[in-house]
């Protein structure tokens, strides 16, 4: 079994989670600009999800045959991605100070044409990666037969686009029990709060009167994350949706909920306050 | 007309402000807002009309026809959005629900071209004019600084149907004043000249404008005219233009296929064919950096017109056929260079020993 990525205990991924957080805050605070309250509020999905035990891939051999794949659907939380990339060892973690700069692998909105490794799509127009997500999961399950696993992570405000629902129908049409979604519900997007910009609750009856098995999380809560992704592996002729209730900004405390922090970086001063808070091993 | 630059401010400003007063004027001005309010400036409306705004959320499709409804009640409505959401993912609805409706939508598509910067590729649209100017009953602006954004929003809300007003995110010079003239389908010469043309929208007309000073310099006298409505196009100057300089060079932040450029060839090859050069992107995406770096790597500086200008003149003097490398003929190397391969400007080496170095020191 050529593939990595052990169970970790909840206490372990939490000092992965506050790891993944100081490196998105290096990484913008170098770029000067793109998007912090969605990477630090997901972080602990990510931590369980890459390094939790969650999905099997290889970081040294990225394109594997066979591997789970994850696919950003919000592409512009990429900064969350690409620390948990690098820090899962798929490239260097000096790179991650390399974002958003001319030549960098690490584009503002994840680019394949640059073949940052663990990057299995471009993606940056909203809604568009949960298509794509549901494209590779039919290819797994329906197609080549084997026993990968698709997970595809989209905000709240993007379940507004028309074309998730699109998505979120052929993925239970076709009965996709590898694929698991996540939806990290932090209330937030660019104008507001998402119920005041454009409501789109319920959200939890809509995906299961689209006959979705859902699963209603608390984002930071580790423990019930894994337990959240083996439910999910345990599903059969369906596929997932974890609703993941997380505060953006989480983490950081004058970020912590406030819409405000969408899609901005923070100054020097604030990357050294939040450093502060994010103490290694703290948790 | 003279041209100083006296001031610079992104051309999206123009837009929220030529917004508002066409709000105040004409009560039947509604906005869709698209969850972007801020970075089009549609909020300045929002908060002066509060009752004509409406949120719509991250939906542009839906947006796009909603508005077209609302303009079928007699409502004149604009949606705007980043260019690349408001140009293309909603391409059908603008084809069908508006364009073949006739119906009177306005769209303000922003952040528009590289120039958007570290966003990077996905969000710099360079394709929009392509689609946009193939649309029948479709109107498309493309103001060249601040000022003249404000003049275009205000002159689309007032004609009847389907138009869409192309700006940016970037500051960028500006340099026309309130009595420069402005008229939808109307291009503007900005600067005399007899002995070659350049065509130029958008941003790309100041850099058009820096190289005929160069040019100048040389003792070649460059006609700039701006170019900021692409559709109905002005068949009329730009054949004018071929006939009296016999070499044309366009300049835009577009891909060259499809965009202005293509637009401005096909007036000429059916009036006074003669040579063309197109500054513009080369059939490539852009990728991340800033508005700078980019114009440069992408060739769309007063440097690239110039050298355009060049290739132009040394096509029409038969010279050069085009052909030939350029070198061959005394001109520099093919330019522009595109986006950096991966590991060109960062090398993986480097950043792999730069990691060893700071686990050591951990250790
Ligand atoms: C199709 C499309 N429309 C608009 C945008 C601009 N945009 C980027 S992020 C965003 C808000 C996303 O909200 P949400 O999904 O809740 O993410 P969060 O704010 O939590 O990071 C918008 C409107 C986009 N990237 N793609």
């Amino acid at each position: 079994m050529p593939f990595t990525n052990e169970r970790q205990s909840p206490e372990k991924l939490a000092g992965i989670a506050t790891e993944i957080r100081r490196s998105i805050i290096r990484s913008l605070v170098e770029a000067g600009s793109g998007h912090s309250g969605g990477p630090l509020g997901s972080s602990d999905i990510f931590a369980v999800l890459y390094l939790g035990g969650v999905m099997k891939y290889d970081p040294k051999n990225p394109d594997l045959p066979g591997r789970d794949r994850f696919v950003l659907s919000a592409g512009h939380m990429c900064p969350v991605l690409y620390a948990t990339l690098a820090n899962a060892g798929f490239f260097p973690k000096s790179e991650l100070l390399t974002l958003r700069k001319f030549g960098s692998r690490l584009q503002g909105h994840p680019g394949r044409d640059m073949h940052l490794p663990g990057i299995e799509t471009s993606s940056g127009s909203l809604g568009q990666g949960l298509s794509i997500a549901v494209g590779m999961a039919m290819a797994d399950k329906l197609v080549d037969r084997n026993d990968a696993r698709v997970y595809s992570l989209t905000g709240d405000g993007e379940l507004q686009e028309g074309s998730i629902w699109e998505a979120v129908m052929s993925a239970a049409h076709y009965k996709l029990d590898n694929f698991c979604m996540i939806v990290d519900n932090n209330d937030c997007q660019i104008d507001g709060r998402v119920p005041d910009v454009m409501n789109v609750y319920p959200i939890k009856e809509k995906f299961e009167s689209f006959n979705f098995h859902v699963i209603e999380v608390n984002g930071h809560d580790h423990a019930a994350l894994l337990a959240a992704f083996d439910e999910a592996k345990d599903t059969r002729g369906r596929p997932t949706c974890i609703i993941a209730r997380t505060y953006m900004g989480a983490g950081v405390s004058f970020m912590q909920d406030k819409y405000e922090w969408h899609g901005k970086p923070p100054s020097a001063d604030q990357a050294k306050q939040a450093l502060d808070e994010l103490l290694p091993n703290s948790n | 007309m003279n041209f100083e630059k006296y001031g610079s401010k992104a051309t999206r400003f123009g837009f929220g402000e030529g917004l508002v007063e066409l709000g105040e004027a004409d009560e039947r001005i509604v906005v869709l807002g698209g969850d972007i309010t801020g970075s089009v400036l549609t909020n300045y409306f929002r908060d002066r009309f509060p009752d004509r705004f409406f949120s719509m959320g991250i939906a542009e499709q839906n947006a796009t026809t909603v508005a077209a409804g609302l303009a079928l009640s007699g409502k004149v409505p604009f949606f705007a959005s980043y260019g690349a959401f408001c140009a293309l993912r909603n391409a059908d609805q603008l084809r069908i629900s508006v364009c073949y409706n006739e119906a009177n939508v306005k769209i303000g598509g922003g952040h528009s071209g590289i120039s958007v910067g570290p966003d990077g590729a996905t969000h710099q649209i360079l394709e929009d004019m392509a689609f946009l100017r193939a649309l029948p009953n479709m109107t498309l602006v493309v103001p060249c600084d601040y000022l003249e954004a404000k003049k275009a929003t205000i002159a689309i809300g007032r004609m009847h149907g389907p138009a869409y007003i192309r700006f940016g995110r970037e500051a960028v010079p500006s340099f026309t004043r309130e009595d420069t003239p402005f008229t939808i389908g109307k291009a503007e010469t900005f600067r005399d000249g007899n002995d070659v043309a350049i065509i130029a929208t958008g941003w790309m007309v100041w850099e058009s404008l820096v190289a005929a000073e160069e040019l100048a310099k040389e003792g070649i006298q460059a006609r700039v005219i701006n170019l900021h409505t692409i559709k109905p196009i002005d068949t009329e100057t730009i054949a004018k233009a071929a006939a009296e300089c016999g070499a044309i060079v366009t300049a835009e932040e577009h891909q060259i296929m499809g965009g202005m450029g293509s637009a401005v060839a096909q007036v000429v090859v059916k009036n006074t064919p003669v040579p063309m050069e197109f500054v513009g992107v080369a059939d490539t995406f852009g990728g991340s950096g800033s508005p700078g770096e980019l114009m440069e790597a992408f060739g769309l500086t007063a440097k690239d017109v110039y050298n355009s200008v060049k290739k132009v003149l040394k096509r029409r003097s038969g010279e050069w056929n085009g052909l030939q490398a350029m070198t061959e003929v005394g001109m520099e190397g093919e330019h522009p260079k595109g986006y950096p391969k991966p590991g060109t400007i960062f090398p993986i080496d480097a950043l792999i020993e730069a990691d060893r170095k700071s686990e050591e020191a951990v250790a």
